[in-house]
């Protein structure tokens, strides 16, 4: 108890035996709920030995699932950078009506379960839903293919660019976007010499929580894939056929591909952050007198 | 280039921001809009400027309407109150900015946009400081730098919108006897937006008082000081002393102390207050006559600098009333807490309460036998 009995150096500071339990006590659900499963994946993937492993990430389906995936994102990601963008300068730099319904509409993916959203596209787009009729005529396949995937996607990531720049555009205000209008710049090029620049690392930091989003989604994609292999298969759902399938190894290796992905994306966010933050604090050295 | 605003009316939901603005500007000059936060001053300002629209009325420039011409196509230099520096961009290119811009036709050549950089940095004397970023220069280093980003395109009106209020007091006086010199080798038609009247007396050759969206006054800084046209500019411009009084029949009475008013020689006892700057009062050891003076005892020396303020309290009533003089005329006669003084204004102005037309010029008041 020697420790507890130090003077502490900040009068502020919480005695040293509640700092100690409320580390204690985050750092051991960390491990249990994080650590340990995070390990879990990769160990469990390579138990077999890395040709195991291997024939499980080069396995065709498994291919076919990482395309398929890739692709999904490859489509979302650049779609809701679009209107992420959009919105957002429309709700930080306009007044208009209805702007309180827009944000509460982008918000609405997270308030929705995936499921329902997937269940949404089955009966809009469904072989028994409102629009599945017209779209058999015309030999439109949405629902169990690419399209279909595509769209929960997109409908699951939709908030994460706006959200993260509404605030920041909120904060950096219109002046600097006046100060070029009058100076005689059209509106087009204020946007991509001005507007652009000082939004860019909030908004790579949005795309990428979305690039991370848009290969993890399951609930959503796992209602509108139909689950052919080969075809309409992501990468999280041919996880889940391995592991029904009692292929342990194979399911923890294409599990152990989805982590990797989720941790790169964690590091580059990491770095973005560092980045943003010195920016800002150099921004803020020099405005105290 | 002259301005003209007629009829300019905005309201912001149901706040009206501009209430029937009325204003000429002839060209060459350098304007004051001085104002309480509010009262519709920078609503005005960015009006002329093209970065809101008005509800109603017009904004002529040399005469031609600009009401709908676009922001960019007015020619104005714009200078916000936090320098809206571009941060990513250094300072040279902040500068270069609206040159830059321009349609490959008229844009011109790169060479030209160095040199034309380079002798603003020299006008703004700060050449030495091209490379550096908004993030790395001081308050009064940005807001020059924006002053020559919004010269270099070389507008014909420049609007600066509080553009020292965000600066520490020396750094402030400092940059607006500059921005004074400026104006005077350049002469571009210039309006400035503040609430501080010491800058606007100090700077401009014109000051437009506004309150609640109207023009209170508008003067050379001279006029506006001595002779305020309303209660509310006289109260703004400088500090005063209140007296409540009753205007009858050509006199307004302060407990004992009467002022002859000749201008409400028909009023029937009407409630009035008598406006005294701090600085128009004197202050006697011995009663001159009841009905010159008033009788208060000293509250409180402050010594200001080069000033000293003395409070007082009225005996009768316990009024607090405000006096100020210079360190000399104090160390001739030091008054102390408790004395019991005499209180004579120099110079009055009385106006009928719920009045705010009186157009009527200060009154002399005093031992030379016009006043009382």
């Amino acid at each position: 108890m020697s420790q507890a009995t130090r003077v502490t150096p900040q009068a502020s500071a919480e005695p040293v035996w509640v700092r100690r339990t409320l580390l204690t006590v985050a750092l051991l659900f960390l491990t249990l709920f994080l650590f340990i499963p995070l390990l879990a994946v990769f160990y469990e993937a390579l138990r077999k030995g890395l040709g195991v492993y291997l024939a499980a990430v080069i396995d065709p389906y498994a291919l076919a699932a990482i395309r398929l995936t890739l692709l999904s994102a490859a489509i979302a990601v650049p779609l809701n950078l679009l209107f992420g963008v959009a919105a957002a300068w429309a709700i930080a730099k306009f007044e208009f009506h209805g702007k309180s319904v827009l944000i509460t509409l982008i918000d609405l993916p997270f308030a929705v379960s995936p499921v329902i959203a997937g269940l949404l596209y089955v009966l809009l787009f469904g072989a028994h839903g409102w629009l599945g009729p017209w779209l058999g005529a015309h030999d439109l396949q949405i629902i169990f293919a690419v399209p279909g995937i595509v769209l929960a996607t997109v409908f699951v990531t939709v908030p994460f660019v706006a959200r993260e720049l509404i605030p920041l555009l909120q904060a950096q205000g219109s002046e600097e976007e006046e100060a070029a209008l009058v100076l005689g710049a059209s509106g087009w090029l204020t946007f991509w010499r001005i507007t652009l620049p000082n939004m860019q690392w909030g908004l790579l930091y949005g795309v990428v929580l979305c690039t991370a989003r848009a290969m993890g989604e399951f609930g959503a994609v796992s209602v509108v894939s139909g689950h052919i292999r080969g075809l309409t298969n992501t990468l999280p759902l041919h996880v889940e056929i391995l592991y029904n399938e009692y292929q342990f190894a194979a399911a923890f290796a294409c599990a152990s591909l989805l982590t990797l992905l989720a941790l790169v994306m964690l590091a580059l966010k990491v770095a973005i952050e560092r980045r943003a933050v010195r920016q800002r604090q150099a921004a803020l050295a020099v405005e105290a007198p | 280039m002259s301005i003209t605003i007629q009829g300019l009316r905005k309201q912001f939901g149901a706040f009206v921001a501009l209430d029937g603005i009325d204003l000429s500007i002839p060209p060459g000059q350098l304007v004051a809009l001085l104002g309480p936060s509010g009262c519709g001053k920078t609503t005005l300002l960015r009006i002329i400027a093209g970065l809101e629209s008005a509800d109603q009325g017009q904004v002529l420039f040399n005469g031609q309407d600009a009401t709908r011409r676009h922001v960019r196509e007015r020619g104005v230099g714009f200078v916000f109150q936090h320098y809206a520096l571009f941060q990513h961009m250094s300072v040279f290119e902040n500068i270069a900015f609206g040159l830059r811009v321009r349609p490959r036709a008229t844009r011109p050549p790169e060479a030209v946009i160095r040199a034309k950089v380079a002798a603003l940095l020299e006008l703004v004397q700060m050449g030495w400081l091209a490379d550096r970023y908004p993030s790395q220069l001081s308050g009064g280093q940005r807001q020059r730098i924006a002053l020559a980003r919004a010269l270099a395109v070389e507008p014909q009106v420049l609007l600066l919108d509080e553009p020292f209020g965000a600066l520490d007091t020396k750094v402030r006086k400092e940059l607006r006897r500059w921005l004074r010199r400026l104006h005077d080798e350049l002469h571009i038609t210039s309006v400035f937006v503040t609430h501080d009247q010491e800058e606007a007396l100090e700077v401009a050759d014109q000051i437009v008082v506004m309150n609640q969206g109207r023009i209170e006054q508008i003067g050379s800084p001279q006029q506006v000081y001595d002779a305020p046209a309303t209660p509310f500019v006289y109260q703004f411009l400088g500090n005063i002393n209140l007296f409540h009084s009753r205007v009858h029949a050509g006199w307004a009475k302060v407990g004992g102390l009467q002022v002859r008013v000749p201008e409400y020689n028909d009023t029937k006892s009407a409630s009035a207050m008598v406006y005294v700057r701090p600085h128009d009062i004197d202050l006697l050891r011995e009663p001159e006559d009841a009905s010159t003076t008033l009788a208060a005892t000293i509250s409180r020396v402050s010594q200001l600098g080069s000033l000293v303020r003395l409070e007082l309290v009225q005996t009768a009533g316990g009024d607090i009333a405000e006096v100020e003089m210079t360190r000399e005329r104090y160390a001739a006669d030091p008054l102390q807490i408790g004395d019991l003084v005499f209180v004579k204004p120099r110079q009055a102005r009385v106006f009928l309460q719920n009045s705010d037309t009186s157009t009527t010029p200060p009154l002399q008041w005093g031992g030379d036998g016009d006043g009382i």
